[in-house]
């Protein structure tokens, strides 16, 4: 089970930088949310595989019986789709706002703060 | 109380049952008080004449506080607190040992000085957007991170600083603003999750998050799980929080964006929030493999500190020449963390602390030096000298300071790292940083003879007031760098030991797990 | 929106969400539910009504300003942390107060506290998204 799913997180993976090598900021995009998503299946089979009992005490006892699925992946996946959710939100925004005020997505194309040709430094006092 | 609940099972085995004391609450308040100050200035968006007041007032108490808990840490050893009662490595744990606690201490006195400086530079349109109520949030972020004593715990304040600081940047909307950001935002999310990628390893190799917890079960695990592959993506993931060598080049690209206070800030506290890290997993959770990798990091160590340095020998613009020599100065840092050994890793915490205070002045020097020559570049930049000559002195004694110039702050680290590479036999790594030093005090040379020392072409500039405001947090500064080169013994002897409770920290795993370790 | 129906079934849903989400909210304890989704719940009414009434009426109804009650929130939530300071319990341990109301015992705790103040910084940072995004599509 587990080796199958780590196939699967590779696959999410390689999506992922195959986008993030990309120039056009729309497509890096793209890569960040696979590459979020790539992290969290990547925790969630680190946390190891246990199908169909969910790790809930019963009413008279004290402890778990027995094997259960492990609580805390899902517990730091939360964790970490809210935030990349929330930084997904922000980048996407910030993307079109980079878009409508340079006129480009191109990231080589970007050089407002890094002015191509820029004069030499002084040579001489 | 929590009593009502009648306790159906032995409590003791999961619960902290001894009643909490003050001291302990230190560890915890930095954090606590920074979001409840942070969340006031959310609900007061309106009194914008009331904002700064009650942001400084509060940066003071967490200047205080932090005071308070690096006082106890050096009486009493490193001090734990869980969340929520439970033990640890099940609870979340706050622990806090000397590095931490000297490092969120200077954190804290920079954000401080930020926060008086923000008093000249941020207008009234700056605090309609929440520059302050972002500054709580982002110094909440950076005391967590410095505070933790768990590792996924310091990927969330990771997160917490990271988005308060996209917030600063982009304070103001230039298109050079949104630019610098897009490239900041992108990289810095890339290295957060790469950082996520390897705690996620860490988790599946360990089952455990706690870094006392890993630190203990680091040695049996040695032998069958991959460690060198977690440390080798700690390394980058850090390394590019970092902006050291093959991937610095987000900082160069955004620093010189934002509102002056705003680079000041980050130049302080974001790149040295991922170095500590960076000490904490290497040489605290995995020294055998810090060992191993110490080639790696000492040669990104030395290319970072000399392509940082000759970037800044390459660009015009004051603050893009400080962006570059804040690489270079990463580079030292990296080159004490390979050394290892006390001298290697006090070096570097050295540096990092020396590094905090005097980026921060420097950039606070480039603001005033922009108000008064109305220029950012050497080019046009002319004549600083005749019209402050308090402001240049203070500048001349940043230059150098972060030139690594005796009597100043960045001498003694300098001293450190040299004779640690030198007696471990990496002639070259010692060499490389004298060579850096030599080419740094080109560098701020050049700034100093342009900006400041060159007559103007027109002399009839009318004066332009410097204000109080701008220049007292700037003075400050300089003069505790200059403190602390003339007399570094106190802060030495704690960064000696600071450095060698990393090495051996059993203090560390003691305060966490107070019974010597059944879990 | 010009839509007679959705105006006119717009109020009763907001009010049948909203109350909704608090139902959720209240839940969350021991069941699924809480703040955060809770929040969101909230949030979505909002929208309908910024959509059928437009973004100024909402404005008007929530009274403060969004970012005003996500800080309530987060200072509420951080409060809920910080009273175990005072019976000397480590932060954020949950503490439980039963007050009798009318002969009804009413379990009141830190943790409910705590899960308040998410509910309203996930109305708050999310409504001032919503709102902000549906006044630029020219509603």
């Amino acid at each position: 089970m587990e080796a199958w799913f780590s196939l699967l997180v590779s696959i999410f993976f390689t999506v992922a930088v195959y986008l993030l090598l990309s120039k056009f900021i729309i497509r890096v995009l793209l890569g960040v949310a696979i590459l979020g998503n790539a992290v969290n299946l990547l925790i969630f089979t680190g946390g190891r595989l246990t199908r169909a009992v969910p790790p809930v005490i019963a009413e008279d006892a004290d402890v778990l019986t027995g094997p259960a699925a492990n609580a805390l992946p899902q517990a730091l996946i939360l964790t970490a789709i809210v935030i990349s959710f929330s930084f997904f939100a922000f980048l996407l925004v910030l993307a079109w706002r980079a878009y409508d005020e340079l006129a480009t997505d191109n990231t080589d194309e970007m050089r407002v703060a890094e002015p191509v040709n820029e004069p030499a430094p002084p040579l001489g006092y | 109380m929590a009593a009502s609940i009648s306790p159906p099972a032995d409590l003791s085995a999961a619960l902290v049952l001894a009643p909490s004391t003050a001291s302990e609450w230190l560890v915890i308040l930095p954090v606590g008080w920074c979001l409840a100050v942070g969340a006031l200035l959310v609900m007061l968006r309106r009194s914008l004449g009331l904002q700064p007041v009650i942001a400084i007032a509060g940066l003071a108490g967490l200047v205080l506080i932090d005071g308070l808990l690096l006082e106890r840490v050096a009486a009493n050893g490193p001090m734990t607190m869980v969340m929520g009662r439970w033990l640890p490595p099940f609870g979340i744990a706050f622990t806090v040992d000397l590095t931490g606690a000297l490092f969120a201490l200077v954190a804290a006195s920079v954000a401080l000085a930020a926060g008086v400086f923000s008093l000249a530079d941020i207008n009234d349109s700056g605090r309609r957007y929440g520059f302050y109520p972002l500054l709580m949030v982002l110094m909440a972020g950076v005391s967590g991170a410095f505070l933790t004593g768990d590792i996924f715990n310091l990927y969330v304040w990771f997160e917490v600083l990271l988005i308060s600081s996209f917030g600063l940047l982009v304070l103001g909307s230039e298109r050079e603003q949104l630019d610098g950001t897009v490239k900041y935002g992108f990289l810095n999310l890339v290295a957060t999750t790469l950082f996520l990628v390897a705690t996620g390893y860490l988790y599946a190799v360990f089952g455990t998050l706690n870094m006392a917890d890993i630190a203990r079960k680091a040695e049996s695990l040695r032998d069958s799980a991959p460690l060198m592959t977690l440390v080798g993506l700690y390394v980058l993931a850090f390394g590019m929080k970092a902006a050291a060598f093959p991937v610095n080049f987000w900082l160069p690209a955004s620093y010189h964006t934002p509102r002056v206070v705003v680079s000041a800030l980050f130049a302080g506290l974001l790149t040295k929030v991922g170095i500590y890290a960076l000490i904490r997993v290497t040489v605290m959770l995995f020294p055998v493999e810090r060992e191993e990798m110490s080639f790696v990091i000492a040669l990104a160590g030395a290319l970072t500190m000399i392509v940082g340095v000759l970037g800044a020998l390459a660009q015009t613009d004051f603050r893009r020449i400080l962006g570059y020599l804040i690489v270079s100065g990463i580079g030292s840092i990296l080159a004490g963390v390979a050394v290892g050994g006390p001298g290697g890793v006090g070096g570097a915490i050295f540096y990092a602390l020396h590094s905090m205070l005097v980026m921060t002045g420097l950039y606070f020097a480039s603001g005033i030096a922009m108000r008064l020559g109305a220029s950012a570049s050497i080019v046009t930049l002319a004549g600083l000298y005749r019209r402050h000559v308090g402001f240049a002195a203070l500048t001349l004694m940043l230059c150098f300071a972060v030139s690594g110039l005796p009597p100043f702050s960045g001498f003694w680290p300098k001293v450190m790292l040299v004779k640690a590479a030198l007696d471990i036999g990496a002639w070259w790594l010692a060499a490389a940083l004298l060579l850096t030093g030599f080419l740094t005090t080109i560098v701020t040379g050049r700034l100093f003879l342009f900006a400041y020392w060159r007559e103007a072409a027109d002399q009839s500039g009318e004066a332009v007031p410097v204000s109080a405001a701008s220049l007292a947090p700037l003075a400050v500064l300089t003069l505790l760098a200059l403190l602390i080169g003339l007399y570094p013994d106190p802060l030495l002897r704690a960064i000696q030991s600071a450095a060698a409770g990393l090495a051996e920290p059993s203090a560390y795993l003691n305060s966490v797990f107070p019974a010597g370790g059944s879990q | 929106m010009k839509s007679i129906i959705l105006r006119t079934v717009a109020p009763f849903l907001t009010g049948l969400m909203i109350l909704f989400s608090i139902f959720v909210l209240l839940r969350g304890h021991n069941a699924p539910g809480g703040g955060f989704i809770g929040g969101l719940i909230a949030v979505s009414a909002l929208a309908i009504y910024g959509i059928a009434h437009g973004v100024e009426t909402v404005r008007r109804a929530i009274f403060f300003h969004p970012m005003a009650i996500a800080g309530a929130g987060l200072f509420a939530a951080t409060v809920a942390g910080l009273i175990s300071i005072v019976v000397r319990v480590p932060f954020m341990t949950g503490l439980w107060i039963y007050p009798s109301v009318l002969g009804v015992e009413i379990p009141l705790s830190t943790v409910m506290l705590f899960d308040t103040g998410v509910y309203l910084v996930v109305i708050g940072a999310i409504s001032s998204v919503a709102l902000s995004l549906e006044e630029r599509g020219g509603a």
